[in-house]
């Protein structure tokens, strides 16, 4: 198990690499940082002298691999490449484009993005299965037929308009919450309870029809006809047969996200100004402040990577099958 | 001539898509075990009616895609130039549409309304000024002091309504003539089994379909001249107009995206499950790179990135289209570049199996090279993971479409696509009372055309999935 872990790990370590070389490449190679300051200060306004002055606060104006002006380790050490790339290993983000370290300000972020990010995580699970247990209990009837119809139907509504729609629905019309903003403490019971809601409303429809797939695909294997054959109510064969054996498909697609919750949800974010981590990114691209989102990336792949590991751990835990060598 | 065509690159690549489409019908047509595939599609009432659905967006974006420049009148006195073509690239929608595209008003007016949504201060002609509502340019302009619009839309309605059913009648006799010839049966018997539901391939539910997109053209046709039906936005365009626009940006981004990146995931998930060894470790070792990467904050570096470079080459670009166009495609290139790696490893986990069967396994014997097994025994075989996928992807794309340029990463704001149509509304939704007409006419076009992907790609899946079957 030990082994394991630690073989996934330095597993992980080239994973990282890669997605560090094509980050830098893509902010760095695709475009010089000259592009990229021309483009910030505006075409009209780009002197030779703002470009240079505009490079040197982001620490922009080095050579990007080899320093030959610098002596020993420096040669290696003064550039693009290990200040702007390699630095990223270490967690060490540099600035923003507003001065403030940007390693202090993800930890600042994270807590409201948890604040929405896991109820809402929490929530949708116990609601889209709830659904699909019930659609698959009623399969082959009226309302298995005509909830997956509501199923599509949801899923083929933008999440934008749930945004929108709940938004006014709820905080202008029926003036029950505030539209937007955010509060610590008991306080913030007032501005998570909406957000979180039409999340939850709106991821409903794809990941209850999902389950109800995988419920249905569980039921029609022997085991259950077994279970129903000893005279096992159909509640007692849903519940201690088919849920537990779906588990395994289920956790694939769900514990690789739970990493992902510190990042929060870029839309609900924004719309509803909590200023957790995905409004930062989502302030980041209108501002094109390139920085921040290079740490976005790299801390995204990170978070993706420990969700892969927490998925094949996960399935030690439900599975008894399944030893990790 | 009187115009110049124009290609802009994502018509020649919708264009190539329609002939493939093409060459897959001849080709099914070949194949018993194809076509009774899709007569399984054909025979799904929600199949029927949501194929005729996606034709008609089809046709509106088809439509869309043959582009002109029209040809600018001769300027005084110098009749003999060089004829000289406008700037302005314009497509055989924008002509059938002219009505719609030019009669612009001055800003917000809401759906048959007569008047501009605001109030305005205006010079009285006997002096003095005065708070009112003006009235419209265009919308309801042929109606005298006295008369109501509800009346008059009323009686255009009805006109719609008639023309409809008239043609809708004219299809189904047309329709019965057809199925009575394929049956071999009087026509009458022929359209009683239409309208029971029991003929071969679901027709009642596409003649339900095609009628109520008939009974909507009728409608927009009729009163469309006269009112702005849909209302109008900001800078007083027809909401109408913007709506059908729209239809290209989402079909291009939904079915490009996935074309652009199919070679790619094609040859390497087939190269990694088939040869194996190191090739499927630098193959595995790509996709998990770039599937690490969480989707949205690669698109955003991405098109952040590529921003740069458009703006910095400015002399690639003749026309302000070309430079749209251009981000469009590489719109779908990069949400391609993100959604590839899902149908990469599905291709490699089929040729896993594939490799293991008996007739890979003799044809191996017999010599076959590797490039002709794949090419004969492996490709044909995992084609219904590309076009499920194909059909699959579609959907989620055009609603990712509308969440990426509301976040200012998608299409140019030149663009329209429902993402701008819902980026403008933005800032209208704090207006008291809301201007509701824009966003609603694009959540609405978007879900009628998401539904009827989503029921389409979900009846192609269990035609073409032998676990479904």
């Amino acid at each position: 198990m030990l082994n394991y872990l630690i073989r996934r790990v330095l597993y992980a370590i080239p994973i990282l690499i890669g997605v560090n070389l094509l980050t830098f490449a893509l902010f760095f190679v695709v475009n010089s940082p000259d592009d990229m300051a021309r483009m910030q200060i505006g075409v009209k306004r780009a002197t030779p002298e703002a470009i240079e002055r505009w490079k040197a606060d982001r620490g922009y104006d080095k050579p990007m691999f080899v320093n030959a002006a610098a002596e020993g380790l420096d040669r290696f050490t003064d550039t693009l490449f290990f200040d702007k790339s390699l630095r990223m290993f270490a967690l060490d983000f540099g600035r923003a484009d507003d001065g403030r370290d940007i390693s202090r300000e993800i930890l600042d972020r994270m807590g409201p993005s948890l604040a929405i990010a896991v109820p809402t995580f929490v929530l949708s699970l116990f609601v889209s299965v709830t659904l699909a247990l019930l659609l698959v209990f009623f399969r082959a009837t009226a309302l298995d037929f005509w909830g997956v119809v509501m199923c599509v139907a949801m899923m083929s509504i933008s999440s934008l308009f749930y945004i929108i729609g709940g938004q006014w629905l709820v905080s202008k019309l029926w003036a029950l919450v505030p539209i937007s903003g955010y509060a610590g403490g008991l306080d913030a019971f007032r501005f998570l309870a909406l957000p979180v809601l039409i999340s939850v409303l709106a991821g409903m429809g794809s990941s209850a029809r999902w389950y109800r797939t995988i419920f249905l695909e569980e039921i029609s294997r022997d085991y259950v006809r077994t279970a129903r054959a000893k005279g096992l109510s159909e509640l007692a064969v849903l519940f201690r047969h088919v849920l537990r054996n779906a588990l395994i498909p289920i956790l694939t697609g769900v514990v690789v996200v739970i990493p992902l919750l510190f990042m929060g949800s870029l839309l609900v974010e924004s719309f509803f100004a909590v200023p957790g981590l995905g409004s930062y990114t989502i302030d980041a691209i209108n501002a094109q402040d390139f920085a921040v989102v290079r740490a976005m990336v790299f801390i995204g792949s990170v978070l993706y990577i420990v969700g892969l590991i927490l998925t094949d751990l996960s399935y030690t835990l439900v599975d008894p099958r399944v030893r990790l060598e | 001539m009187t115009f110049q065509p124009v290609l802009l690159w994502t018509d020649i690549l919708l264009f190539i898509l329609l002939a493939a489409v093409g060459a897959m019908v001849l080709h099914v047509r070949g194949h018993e075990p194809l076509r009774a595939a899709w007569r399984k599609v054909g025979q799904r009432p929600t199949g029927m009616a949501a194929a005729c659905v996606l034709s008609a967006f089809v046709l509106i974006g088809v439509l869309d895609s043959l582009h002109y420049r029209p040809l600018l009148p001769p300027v005084e006195g110098q009749e003999n130039a060089a004829p000289s073509y406008s700037s302005e690239v314009l497509s055989v929608l924008d002509a059938a549409l002219a009505g719609l595209r030019l009669n612009t008003e001055k800003t917000y007016s809401a759906p048959f309304a007569r008047t501009l949504y605001q109030r305005e201060t205006v010079e009285l002609p006997q002096g003095g000024q005065a708070r009112i509502h003006p009235p419209l340019r265009h919308g309801g302009v042929h109606l005298g002091e006295g008369d109501t619009a509800t009346a008059d839309v009323a009686q255009r309605g009805l006109v719609a309504v008639g023309k409809a059913a008239l043609f809708m009648a004219a299809l189904f006799v047309v329709l019965s003539v057809a199925v009575a010839r394929g049956r071999r049966a009087g026509w009458v018997d022929a359209a009683r089994a239409i309208v029971r539901g029991h003929t071969t391939l679901a027709w009642r539910s596409a003649l339900i379909a095609l009628g109520a997109i008939a009974l909507m053209a009728a409608a927009a046709f009729e009163l469309a001249p006269y009112y702005h039906v849909l209302g109008t936005d900001k800078v007083g365009q027809d909401v109408l107009y913007l709506s059908l626009k729209s239809v290209r940006t989402a079909l291009v981004i939904g079915t490009l995206t996935t074309l652009v990146m199919l070679p790619f995931a094609v040859a390497l998930g087939i190269a990694a499950g088939y040869l194996g060894g190191w090739v499927d470790d630098v193959i595995q070792y790509i996709y998990t790179v770039l599937n690490a990467i969480p989707g949205v904050l690669l698109i955003a570096a991405a098109v952040l990135m590529m921003q740069v470079v458009i703006d910095t080459h400015p002399q690639w670009f003749a026309t302000a289209a070309e430079r749209s166009d251009a981000r469009l495609l590489a719109l779908c290139f990069i949400l391609g570049i993100t959604s590839w790696t899902g149908l990469c490893r599905l291709l490699r986990a089929e040729t896993l199996k594939l490799r293991e069967l008996e007739y890979v396994q003799a044809a191996r014997a017999f010599g076959a090279s590797t490039p002709t097994i794949l090419r004969r025994h492996v490709l044909p075989n995992v084609m219904h993971i590309v076009l499920i996928a194909l059909v699959m992807d579609f959907s989620g794309l055009v609603l990712a479409e509308a969440v990426l340029s509301y976040v200012g990463i998608g299409v140019d704001p030149t663009t329209i696509s429902f993402g701008t149509m819902i980026n403008m509304a933005r800032a209208e939704l704090a207006r008291e009372p809301m201007v509701w007409w824009s966003l609603m006419a694009a959540f609405a076009f978007m879900f009628v055309l998401v539904l009827a992907a989503n029921l389409f790609a979900d009846v192609v899946r269990d035609a073409f999935d032998p676990r479904r079957r």
